[in-house]
């Protein structure tokens, strides 16, 4: 039960590289496309409890569809980023992170599956749910957020 | 009018899947950001409560452009139901309807069973189980696992990073093992 925690640990998963401080105002792109990235989850019915019944019953290709063209685009777009070295439109080089393994992706990875199957949401659709009127949902976002924590609490405990 | 009436049905996979996969250059070009949702919940942590855990001390306001990006869904949500509603009825594969019906649920005609999710339901076993129990899985699977559906399997596997996609199957094998083996047990129990 060592698990010393290394500092890189630390810094959070899906991080902000950019150097420059951004303004509250600027921060509003980012609202806006969260927003459009919502609508897109509502209109192709992702946020729908059954349609994550379909995907793990194997009787639709829809959901595969969508992750699996999904990540074909983001796979030649961040190609394209490295290829031609395009920068960010504060100039700056794109940062990528190579995630290192361990036994967390193993048993955080299949709680989360358990969990996926039985809200019919992974922490997006979960945003998108509240927004399209499922008000109880609250409730699942606020058990995800004391999971997190809880996490945090016993972090050093568990295996990695 | 005829585009409104064409968005307003529901996006087949091959539209809403490339642009669920625009997302990442989008997020890296308009500001060096990595996609990612679930660490939303982490800084939601670190802001509120951070009590004495290393895991939420660091800058989350460094961070807080996924907090951003994360209102910005919940407002696209509300958004698509309040003015982009679907016109026709719900459509779900006719075996699926017949294995959840088999596991006693009746109301297919919204995007979320009614049987399980009305607010009703928040102070019984079932809001116990499906609201309280599921998102506590969420919240902690997805941060002992380093991400979601986002980070890991968008954003990791683009990159083509093989611990994601290690991540990405385990949390498929839960959700089989969920859908097969103890949601038919847990549905027992109401």
């Amino acid at each position: 039960m060592q698990n010393v925690v290394s500092s890189d640990t630390l810094v959070c998963d899906a991080p902000n590289d950019m150097k420059k401080t951004e303004s509250w105002t600027a921060n509003l792109k980012y609202l806006v496309v969260g927003m459009l990235f919502g609508i897109v989850f509502v209109k192709a019915e992702i946020i729908s409890w059954f349609r994550i019944q379909e995907m793990f019953r194997l009787q639709s290709f829809h959901m595969y569809g969508v992750i699996g063209s999904a990540v074909v685009v983001g796979l030649v777009s961040v190609w394209l980023i490295r290829r031609f070295n395009i920068k960010t439109l504060a100039g700056e080089t794109v940062e990528f992170h190579p995630k290192t393994f361990n036994k967390g992706q193993i048993f955080g990875g299949l709680l989360f599956g358990l969990g996926w199957a039985i809200t019919g949401a992974c922490p997006g659709p979960l945003f998108a749910q509240i927004g399209s009127g499922y008000v109880a949902v609250i409730i699942t976002l606020l058990s995800a957020v004391a999971g997190t924590w809880v996490y945090g609490y016993l972090r050093e405990k568990l295996p990695h | 009018m005829e585009f409104i009436d064409l968005i307003r049905r529901p996006w087949p996979w091959y539209v809403a899947g490339p642009l669920i996969g625009l997302t990442v250059p989008t997020l890296l070009l308009i500001g060096n950001k990595s996609f990612g949702i679930s660490s939303s919940l982490r800084h939601i942590c670190a802001a509120c409560l951070p009590a004495n855990i290393p895991f939420f001390h660091y800058n989350w306001k460094k961070e807080i452009w996924n907090l951003f990006f994360v209102t910005g869904v919940l407002l696209g949500g509300f958004l698509a139901t309040r003015f982009l509603e679907n016109p026709d009825a719900f459509q779900l594969s006719a075996a699926t309807i017949a294995d959840l019906k088999a596991l006693g649920i009746h109301d297919f005609s919204g995007l979320m069973p009614a049987d399980l999710f009305d607010t009703a339901n928040l102070f019984t076993l079932k809001g116990l189980v499906f609201f309280v129990f599921g998102g506590f899985l969420v919240g902690f699977g997805t941060r002992w696992a380093g991400g979601c559906t986002s980070g890991h399997a968008i954003m990791g596997l683009s990159n083509l990073q093989w611990p994601s996609l290690v991540a990405t199957c385990c949390f498929m094998v839960g959700g089989f093992a969920m859908t097969h083996l103890i949601l038919p047990q847990l549905m027992k129990l109401f």
